[in-house]
């Protein structure tokens, strides 16, 4: 189903990985610490602009093989997965897909040229509800005066500039939502605390704060009131690279469970060979498979402008919950070794995984963008 | 089929509650950052009677049952899991085995030390190539006429940078499998004994679990525990107090997790309404409790039947095969109820949801568990 271009893209970043962010995957999780340092060398083989068009200095690919990209680049490091999958859907598309060519020759070349880009969409008060968004955009002359706080916002503290949704009308019965991107140099933008999570503790989240933060219409995103339609279209193809990561991820955890259920011997043979240990590894693997062609299909949907919001959904609900599965199932096969910081990461995946249950929607979201899909559909014919 | 608690065990479960509330719960999250339990906090448990939970009095223990202990320790877990391990490992292995098989003297010297909390047991069987495989175990024990001469690394040992006591299998018999091997008693302050660094763990982080090495180490004749040559069937007898200890840890972690769930369902609103309204929430709220309940039913049947000294083999592993599961199916649906929040460390789910791992792994994996139940049910 995949073209050679695809097989040999694979094998090009399998390579970039392994010379590249394979070495410091463990120690970025146990130090916290943001690997600002791979930003060049990501921009230099093409992973800062997989969207962004040539004439913006971008190196484009289809979607398949971007998600192949952030597959692989999250089989060996979630924190390095989920900053791609961030900077590219949420920060750049944004802008690539509803931006003027001003604002595209404005943020563009420098995302391209390794420079990131964020997306401000939860608050406090709204996370699976973005219709909550409180945060304001007031008008005042011919300009826009914004004041609100964003949270968990990835790469919150490295980003050169945020898309982010605020009111534009206060009516509680027409919450018009709009998009505007806001530089980190304006006054009033600041970051917040980083935050301290479970895992993905190499990726860089924090809240972000606007206190009269004043643009001009140079700042607004498409069109006035459309922010909340963007932001729908954002997240059907940012749950497309959340599904890779996942994917990744799980493949990561079966890489981990079967090197130790084919070198761990017991009784003189590998422990692989008991059925209680072989067939786990058959049932993760075929679960893996299926995830794999779920986030294929809906890639090429969407390269193919066929409607894909549900073929979305329904790749990042399933491949996040494969992969959490499988990356419980590798530490059970671990045992101890499973458990603890070691030369297998399976404790790293684990904790990083969940947070792709949660992310970009939460499983019960997908349930709720699925079911309304299906019903939908059936109502029409 | 009551397994209700009586007044005095429902008391003294109240009892530790208040101390899990007062004295972990709002310590937890610095305990697990810190990655160890401070050395006052044992004192305040041997004062309370914790650490001596279920020994015989007359060696200075409370004496209590086993559902009692239960009782206790699902609130200590809940307040701190990574504590509560310690007070678990500590009372059903550790003070078991000395009680059970130590000799007067033993039982003087070190019994007396341990249930006050002035010693912490530490129990060091596995070695980084024998886990469930017991009898593959490596470390010797060479009789030498006045003493034995103890060698080998015993790894994850609970508690071990915290200890008083170590309690150490060993082959005496490298040709003799399961009937080669002996218990000892061992002093971490003797000469060639070598605390390893702490292992960076994922979950269970207040508790101190690290290497403990042995190079060349004389022991004292009088401190062989038991027979020469049963220290397998010692540690198998008390593999049933091991299991129900992991099981109420299991439903205490379990139970902290779905109160927490509970709360924020009701104060997280969404829509325009508590997410606790949407039946997506309320039909995971209502599975949870449900296993939490079947669960805690499995633990104390199986301290029941332990109690009444009858046997309860299979029960015991029924309970940490299940208890263990739900605990982690709980901890997981309680971080998908907290959304983004869950996944930060300022939400107790964060923690609940690493400790939880380890209950499926400890005093024997789920997959051994299933060993256990399957050839007891097959061979019966």
């Amino acid at each position: 189903m995949l073209e050679k271009k695809h097989h040999e893209y694979r094998e090009k970043i399998q390579a970039f990985v392994k010379e590249t962010i394979a070495p410091k995957a463990s120690q970025i999780d146990v130090e916290q610490r943001f690997p600002a340092e791979y930003l060049k060398p990501m921009a230099e083989i093409g992973l800062m602009s997989m969207l962004i068009d040539e004439q913006y200095g971008g190196q484009p690919i289809d979607t398949v093989s971007y998600s192949i990209a952030v597959e692989e680049v999250s089989r060996v490091c979630g924190s390095t997965g989920i900053t791609l999958a961030a900077h590219n859907s949420l920060g750049c598309f944004p802008i690539v897909a509803f931006g003027n060519d001003d604002q595209k020759q404005r943020y563009l070349p420098r995302a391209a040229a390794g420079e990131m880009l964020a997306f401000g969409l939860t608050e406090p008060e709204a996370g699976s509800d973005a219709g909550g968004t409180r945060t304001m955009a007031e008008r005042k002359g011919d300009q826009w005066v914004i004041n609100g706080s964003k949270c968990f916002i990835t790469n919150a503290s490295y980003a050169i500039a945020t898309v982010a949704t605020a009111k534009t009308s206060d009516d509680p019965k027409d919450p018009t939502i709009t998009g505007f991107i806001l530089d980190k140099e304006m006054k009033g933008y600041s970051v917040g605390k980083k935050e301290n999570k479970m895992g993905l503790r190499g990726s860089d989240t924090a809240s972000l704060h606007f206190d009269d933060v004043t643009v001009s219409d140079d700042y607004l995103l498409g069109k006035m009131g459309e922010g909340f339609k963007q932001m729908l279209i954002t997240l059907d193809g940012g749950r497309i690279s959340i599904g890779a990561m996942a994917l990744g991820l799980g493949q990561g955890a079966l890489d981990c469970a079967l090197k130790y259920a084919a070198t761990t011997r017991q009784n003189g043979k590998p422990i692989g060979f008991r059925q209680a240990i072989g067939f786990e590894l058959a049932t993760m693997a075929t679960e893996i498979e299926a995830a794999r062609l779920l986030i294929y299909e809906a890639s090429m949907m969407k390269d193919a402008k066929l409607p894909f919001a549900r073929n979305s959904a329904m790749a990042k609900l399933y491949a996040s919950e494969v992969a959490t599965r499988s990356a419980a199932k590798a530490i059970e096969l671990l045992a101890e070794v499973g458990c603890y910081t070691g030369p297998y990461p399976a404790e790293r995946i684990w904790r990083d995984v969940k947070l792709c249950e949660i992310g970009e929607g939460t499983s019960e979201i997908q349930r709720l963008v699925i079911s309304r899909d299906l019903l939908k559909s059936v109502r029409q014919t | 089929m009551d397994f209700r608690l009586s007044e005095d065990d429902l008391e003294l479960k109240q009892m530790a509650r208040e101390f899990a509330e007062k004295r972990l719960y709002p310590r937890a999250e610095e305990f697990d950052e810190h990655e160890t339990t401070p050395r006052e906090l044992i004192d305040e448990a041997g004062e309370l009677g914790y650490l001596g939970f279920t020994a015989p009095e007359e060696y200075g223990g409370m004496g209590l049952s086993a559902v009692a202990f239960g009782g206790v320790l699902e609130e200590i877990c809940g307040g701190c899991a990574g504590f509560g391990i310690l007070v678990s490992v500590h009372n059903s292995l550790c003070c078991e085995i000395v009680a059970k098989f130590g000799s007067e003297e033993l039982k003087q010297k070190y019994l007396t030390r341990m249930v006050t909390g002035e010693w912490v047991g530490s129990y060091c069987i596995t070695e980084p190539d024998a886990g469930t495989d017991v009898a593959s175990l490596k470390a010797t024990a060479v009789d030498k006429g006045d003493h034995f001469l103890l060698n080998g690394t015993k790894s994850f040992v609970t508690s071990g940078g915290l200890a008083g006591v170590l309690i150490v299998f060993a082959k005496t018999d490298s040709e003799a499998g399961h009937h080669g091997i002996s218990c000892f008693i061992v002093e971490p302050g003797w000469d060639g004994v070598m605390l390893g660094k702490p292992e960076k763990k994922c979950g269970m982080k207040a508790s101190d679990t690290r290497e403990i090495s042995l190079a060349d180490v004389k022991v004292p004749k009088e401190n062989l525990l038991g027979e020469i040559g049963a220290g397998f069937k010692m540690a198998v007898s008390i593999l049933n107090s091991g299991r129900l200890g992991v099981s109420f840890q299991a439903i205490g972690i379990a139970q902290a997790a779905l109160d927490e769930a509970v709360k924020y369902s009701k104060e997280r609103h969404q829509f325009g309404q508590p997410i606790a309204n949407f039946q997506a929430i309320r039909f995971k709220i209502a599975d949870m409790a449900t296993r939490l309940d079947a669960s805690r039913l499995l633990a104390y049947r199986a301290a029941h039947l332990k109690d009444l000294g009858e046997p309860c083999h299979r029960e015991c592993s029924m309970a940490k095969l299940f208890c263990s599961q739900t605990a982690n199916y709980i901890v997981n649906e309680a971080v998908q109820i907290h959304g983004g929040y869950g996944y930060m460390k300022e939400y107790a789910v964060e923690r609940y949801f690493r400790d939880a791992r380890l209950t499926e792994i400890y005093e024997g994996t789920t997959e051994a568990q299933r060993m256990v139940i399957a050839k007891d049910i097959l061979e019966d």
